[in-house]
């Protein structure tokens, strides 16, 4: 019974999960998490530090054991198939874990070997050339700045050709230039067909995601298209430009009605679910050497509200 | 759920991985060199002890009442006891050989009428003196025992026979040794200490600092398998040990002048079951530890008793029985035995079979723990 809705799954889902749930201890680090993410799609995976992304993937690709649920990555079983997901997965780890003691072009022979590349040595080569690795070949991993490390990480789980990369935050400590040839590179492979699960805290990444899903303390809050999240947060968001703002977002926190207020240089953005109620508490404060306009919510304030709202839920 | 066999090709990338760290990594390879080399230099000075109730054989061809009391006061002394009747020199020689005694008394025909007669008979004492600490005292002891224990058979006018230079020729043989030179059982003794430590230490970091530095995150999200990973991290160091073996053969001979009496093809051949035994042992640890200091700790916690209850330290027969016990589960026991089977009594493959057996079954016992052991999750 438990498996048959496994069976039925469609297979344009690459990663077809339910119910996913992870215990250390007597704590729920992943709470019950259901995920469908299609075929040559991005999906971006945000949430707070310490919510449970990391460990969400580990389960994923079988480094860890899910306490509850079940499902399909790649068609094949997460609970009991494990070694075959390894084979067809490349995994991104957050914290950079190729060998520092051997060079760029050691680590990516290593991965190679492993993963029974044929034509190894051409393999390595061309992934190497590819991300502008070649005159470098033969530096230590562990001399390597945050940026070429990213390059390497990705170059080396990208050499068996796997159908789905889990990248879990690339970008962090890497600088915009950087950052932005690799989003390149990550749409050009999911135009090619492949399937990316990425996690990242940058709203700007997360904008660039087909569609994208939230979850603070192991839950998951919301998911979808980066437009019908806004939406379905039904928030109401005002900005408030002028100088000297600091005294007026002091004023305004804790008003009812008023989820957040958030300072983005000569501008203040002051968010809240109940529209009513936020206009209530901001009318008083008009005019004067203040601008007021409403604006269309973002990424980042729907988040943030999001968070405010597990925290008074969960924590 | 699918069988995953074993895959040479992932086995063969982890050896050539762990050849590159190791090659990089100076320091540890430096020490694994420079250990042997320490430690044969610290190791010239013997450790003294007293044992007792060492193995004897007894090939006797009298039956008077002098032979009688000359075996019950070497039995009384408690330094020797009789293990085995031989009726034969070539059986004698097969016991000591084996190591099964570390005596054999050898009283000739007519001892006692000769005796009486005052023609001094012979009493042979052939010792085995691989280890002369083991056997300096008893056979120090073995002088007076003899003169005392005939001096109460000795009476009326066979007293005379007491003066100078008393009633029995004792002779002494020690073989293997003659000279009962310490440094020649401790330098091939040695060869064990320090593959025990080095090979121990070494795999016992092998797991946890890939665990330390997080690249076993990124190895476990790979195919591989417990046992390629486990195979992968010995072999090279398997080298490392042969290393190390040639090391201290040379030392041996060339600065130490021991005689080596035995194939040196056959203790490199032996010496494989020892080091992958030590290296299995590693692995374990590496898989029980959280981190390298664990570890490490570990891998003294091995090397203690190894050192102490192997004989090595101390002669093995000296040792209370509950020391012996533990002492001949560790491998060290059996490998010392063996390298100084080999080297110093020119031991065959059949002799050291006794010491190998158990050996290979350590191997076997803590290889298959380590890949047990090793996990295939972060869980
Ligand atoms: N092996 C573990 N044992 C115990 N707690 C863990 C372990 N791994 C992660 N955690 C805890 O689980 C929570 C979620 O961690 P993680 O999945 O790394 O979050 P994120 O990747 O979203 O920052 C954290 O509070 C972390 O401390
Ligand atoms: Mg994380």
């Amino acid at each position: 019974m438990r498996f048959a809705a496994v069976e039925s799954t469609d297979p344009e889902f690459i990663i077809d999960v339910e119910g996913v749930t992870k215990r250390f201890g007597d704590r729920t680090v992943v709470n019950q998490i259901s995920m469908q993410v299609r075929r040559g799609e991005i999906y971006g995976f945000l949430g707070p530090n310490g919510s449970g992304k990391t460990t969400f993937i580990r389960m994923l690709c079988g480094l860890l054991t899910p306490d509850a649920g079940q499902g399909r990555v790649l068609n094949y079983n997460i609970l009991t198939e494990s070694a075959e997901i390894k084979k067809h997965v490349g995994y991104m780890t957050q914290r950079f874990s190729y060998y520092e003691d051997l060079s760029i072009a050691e680590n990516l022979d290593f991965v190679a070997r492993m993963y029974g590349v044929p034509n190894r040595r051409e393999a390595v080569d061309k992934s190497l050339e590819r991300l502008g690795l070649t005159e470098r070949r033969r530096q230590l991993a562990g001399q390597l700045s945050g940026g070429w490390k990213q390059r390497l990480a990705l170059a080396a789980c990208l050499i068996h050709e796997p159908k789905l990369l889990l990248l879990d935050e690339p970008t962090a400590g890497v600088d915009p230039k950087a950052r932005r040839d690799f989003w390149e590179e990550i749409h050009s492979l999911a135009a090619r067909g492949l399937t990316v699960l990425i996690t990242t805290h940058y709203m700007d990444e997360a904008e660039r995601c087909h569609r994208l899903a939230y979850i603070a303390y192991g839950s998951l809050l919301t998911h979808g298209a980066v437009a019908d999240v806004v939406r379905a947060a039904g928030l109401t968001t005002w900005a408030v430009t002028g100088d000297n703002l600091y005294p007026l977002a002091e004023k305004l926190r804790g008003l009812p009605g008023i989820d957040e207020v958030v300072a983005f240089g000569n501008t203040l953005h002051i968010s809240g679910r109940n529209a009513a109620q936020l206009q209530a508490s901001i009318t008083p404060f008009m005019g004067g050497a203040y601008r007021w306009e409403p604006i269309a919510s973002g990424l980042e304030d729907v988040f943030i509200s999001l968070m405010e709202t597990a925290k008074d839920n969960f924590a | 759920m699918k069988r995953h066999p074993f895959s040479p090709r992932r086995f063969w990338a982890m050896v050539v991985k762990e050849f590159i760290q190791m090659r990089r990594d100076r320091v540890t390879f430096g020490m694994m060199i420079g250990i042997p080399l320490l430690q044969l230099i610290l190791f010239g000075f013997a450790i003294n002890s007293d044992p007792k109730h060492l193995p004897t054989a007894v090939l006797s061809a009298d039956q008077g009442i002098f032979s009688r009391s000359l075996l019950f006061a070497l039995k009384n002394s408690d330094y020797f006891r009789f293990v085995s009747e031989v009726n034969s020199e070539a059986e004698a020689q097969k016991l000591l050989d084996g190591g099964e005694v570390q005596f054999v008394v050898n009283i000739p025909e007519n001892f006692s009428r000769k005796l009486m007669r005052g023609e001094r008979p012979t009493v042979l004492l052939e010792a085995d003196a691989t280890d002369p600490v083991a056997t300096g005292n008893a056979i120090s002891a073995i002088t007076t025992l003899i003169s005392s224990a005939m001096d109460r058979d000795l009476k009326g006018n066979l007293q005379r026979l007491k003066a100078t230079p008393g009633p029995v020729d004792l002779r002494l043989h020690r073989k293997y040794n003659p000279e009962g030179i310490t440094r020649f059982n401790i330098v091939p003794g040695l060869m064990g200490v320090v593959l025990t430590m080095t090979m121990v230490m070494i795999t016992a970091l092998a797991v946890t600092r890939e665990r330390e530095r997080g690249t076993m995150e990124n190895l476990l999200a790979t195919p591989a398998r417990p046992f390629e990973v486990m195979l992968g991290k010995i072999v090279p160091y398997i080298l490392v040990g042969y290393i190390q073996i040639t090391l201290i053969l040379l030392a041996a001979k060339l600065l130490f002048q021991v005689p080596i009496v035995g194939n040196p093809v056959l203790l490199y051949a032996v010496a494989l079951v020892f080091i992958t035994a030590n290296l299995s042992v590693g692995i374990t640890f590496s898989t029980l530890g959280q981190n390298q200091l664990q570890a490490v700790q570990m891998a003294f916690f091995f090397f203690l008793p190894s050192l102490l209850l192997s004989g090595f330290m101390f002669p093995f027969r000296g040792m209370p029985d509950w020391a012996q016990a533990i002492g001949s589960v560790l491998p060290l026991t059996h490998f010392l035995r063996i390298v100084r089977g080999i080297l110093l009594k020119g031991n065959g493959l059949i002799d050291i079979l006794p010491h190998l057996w158990p050996l290979a079954a350590f191997m076997a016992v803590a290889l298959t723990i380590g890949v047990k052991r090793y996990r295939q999750t972060l869980d």
